[in-house]
């Protein structure tokens, strides 16, 4: 999967779960979604599970930190790396 | 064993097991012994002491949970003062009213929020000390702060303080009805009557492991912090982050082998659904205590399932009086039960009644509001006297708490909860008043009407907003929730918006919040 590939599918899926009715284009991919309350403690979670499942990957509880999940920049750039080193 | 002073338990424990572990960071692995917690906690009241800090002062904890903050608990009971504990990752403003509005002489602060938070703090014309413990100087932020100011200190005595039972010793900050948060004053007798009562009930001694997992400004946290160190057994400090982790709370649970654990429903909701407590089938656990909120049965059935062996115990009671019911779940729930278990029979600590409006008794099985005295009772709300009489019922049998919730007492003194008789909700363990929410929302400039309602639903409480803009168009939901996230302590977050051109109003014009319950 490249980059906006995964981009397209994690906003997808915030803006459905989490975001109803919200426009789009108000979620960008900086937009800060841990430390600007768009996605809770449990909220997290449901992304992560998501992304593992729709990846292919397998996320570590240490990997739970907002330096990995706090846009969609840094999910993608994420995603990628645990991509490439499986 | 009583105390007159709550430091009085570290210190007991320290001459008893110099040598034995007292405290673990469960994230880092770090620990301290009784021995050596003792001796740092001394360092820190005789840094205040230098800094001016008196008996009858008030001193703020603005840490992230950690050894370091437990040593600057106890150095600050040392002293003689009270700490004022606030959670380091709220609003600056927030923390900064309450410590201003609390009159803290220092504050010990993490140091990357020390500038906002000293920006806040200025706004208001308020100076106190800061504090500031540097986690990038390495493992010991607290050892490494007092080892740089203290050098060529003046020598001070060298005793603790010996406090009266009944001075103060920590004020617990609420949600506030009025928009700001109130203070609970509660004194060293307050905090020991209910440590000494969860003794007789845990029967603790040096080989338990407990958890600690509330926020040191949540009162859950007293029997996290005090309970095990009375006992010299070991606590297991679960930070911000751990906490919100099940996989490796879980983990936790099972390698560290814990057997007391103390959290809300929704914690161990999140340990049953989202962490792996189920894989594991060896836990050590002797009790399971929850509080704060109901425990919908669906999930309890589910973790009775998965510790079998544990004792489970509902705690219930407002931050007021702490701990003042509590109810034994029973070795086997009934298939066919979905109503939530009792709060329980009254502690044997306080006296407990239900009364009407005019204080009168009201009769067995019938609803009224549940009433508490006795010693874990709080002294009243920090600086406002009209809010500490309004909250007690005061006659011949004595000074009672009017808890505001409403319950019916059954058989044996065993009391139901019913509902709360004002605007203040409990989700995820969490006091909520609506009305908190609603004054941060005004401040949004677009914003022109706000109501905040409450919902229970089988998961559990969710709070809807309902507004009207200026402009009559809807706001982002991205742009309210990011408001919220710097207005409002996360805990108090709505998950609800609802957009609509005029709220409904009452034939009075007031907002007509019958009419919004039953709005979808």
């Amino acid at each position: 999967m490249n980059a906006i590939q995964i981009r397209t599918m994690a906003k997808d899926f915030i803006l459905k779960e989490f975001l109803p009715g919200e426009r789009p284009e108000n979620l960008t991919d900086s937009t800060e979604l841990i430390t600007d309350g768009i996605l809770d403690s449990l909220a997290t979670l449901k992304l992560v599970a998501y992304l593992e499942k729709s990846c292919g990957i397998e996320i570590a509880p240490d990997e739970l930190v907002p330096e990995n999940l706090n846009s969609i920049a840094q999910i993608a750039n994420f995603v990628q790396s645990k991509q490439a080193s499986t | 064993m009583t105390v007159a002073a709550l430091h009085e338990y570290l210190e007991q424990s320290a001459r008893r097991y110099p040598q034995t572990c007292a405290a673990v960071e469960a994230s880092s692995g770090r620990q301290i012994t009784y021995g050596e917690l003792d001796a740092l906690s001394d360092q820190v009241r005789d840094h205040l002491r230098r800094i001016g800090v008196r008996p009858g002062d008030r001193v703020g904890i603005c840490l992230p949970k950690s050894i370091a903050s437990l040593a600057v608990l106890f150095g600050i009971l040392k002293v003689g003062a009270a700490y004022v504990p606030v959670d380091s990752l709220a609003p600056p403003a927030r923390n900064a009213f309450i410590f201003n509005d609390c009159g803290v002489r220092a504050i010990f602060v993490e140091s990357s929020r020390a500038e906002t938070l000293r920006y806040e703090l200025a706004r208001l014309a308020a100076e106190p000390r800061l504090l500031p413990l540097d986690w990038s100087d390495g493992p010991s932020p607290l050892a490494t702060y007092l080892a740089r100011v203290e050098a060529g200190g003046l020598a001070v005595e060298d005793e603790s303080a010996r406090p009266e039972p009944d001075n103060l010793a920590y004020v617990l900050y609420t949600s506030g009805s009025t928009g700001q948060p109130k203070g609970v004053m509660l004194t060293h007798r307050n905090g020991s009557s209910y440590v000494d009562w969860c003794s007789d009930i845990l029967a603790p001694d040096e080989n338990d492991r407990f958890s600690s997992h509330a926020p040191l400004h949540f009162d859950l946290s007293i029997l996290d912090i005090f309970v095990p160190l009375k006992h010299g057994a070991t606590v297991f400090l679960i930070g911000e982050e751990l906490g919100k982790n099940p996989t490796r709370m879980a983990s936790v649970i099972a390698e560290r082998r814990l057997t007391v654990w103390y959290s809300t429903p929704s914690v161990l909701t999140l340990l049953v659904e989202h962490g792996s407590l189920d894989a594991r089938d060896d836990h050590a656990l002797r009790f399971i205590l929850f509080a704060g909120e109901v425990f919908p049965v669906k999930h309890l059935r589910r973790l009775k399932a998965v510790v079998p062996r544990a004792r489970y115990l509902n705690l219930y009671g407002p931050t007021e009086t702490n701990v003042c019911t509590y109810y034994e779940i029973p070795q086997t729930i009934a298939e066919d039960r979905s109503a939530p278990f009792p709060i329980g029979r009254a502690c044997s600590h306080v006296k407990a009644r239900v009364i009407d409006a005019n204080g009168r008794n009201v009769p067995r099985g019938q609803e009224g509001e549940l009433a508490i005295s006795g010693a874990p009772v709080m002294l009243g709300y920090w600086n406002m006297p009209e809010r500490t009489s309004a909250a007690f019922h005061v006659d011949s049998s004595g000074r009672w708490y009017r808890t505001g919730d409403v319950v019916i007492e059954g058989d044996g003194g065993v009391y139901t909860f019913r509902g709360r008789r004002d605007r203040m909700v409990k989700r995820r363990g969490y006091r909520i008043e609506l009305g908190e929410i609603e004054t941060a929302l005004y401040r949004h400039p677009a914003i022109s009407e706000v109501a905040a309602i409450a919902r229970s639903e089988e998961s559990g409480v969710s709070i809807k907003v309902f507004y009207a803009s200026r402009d009559g168009h809807a706001l982002s939901l991205i742009e309210l929730k990011r408001f919220c996230a710097h207005n409002l302590p996360a805990y108090m977050a709505p998950d609800w918006f609802s957009h609509q051109q005029l709220l409904p109003k009452t034939s009075t014009d007031k907002i007509d919040y019958q009419h919004l319950m039953r709005m979808e």
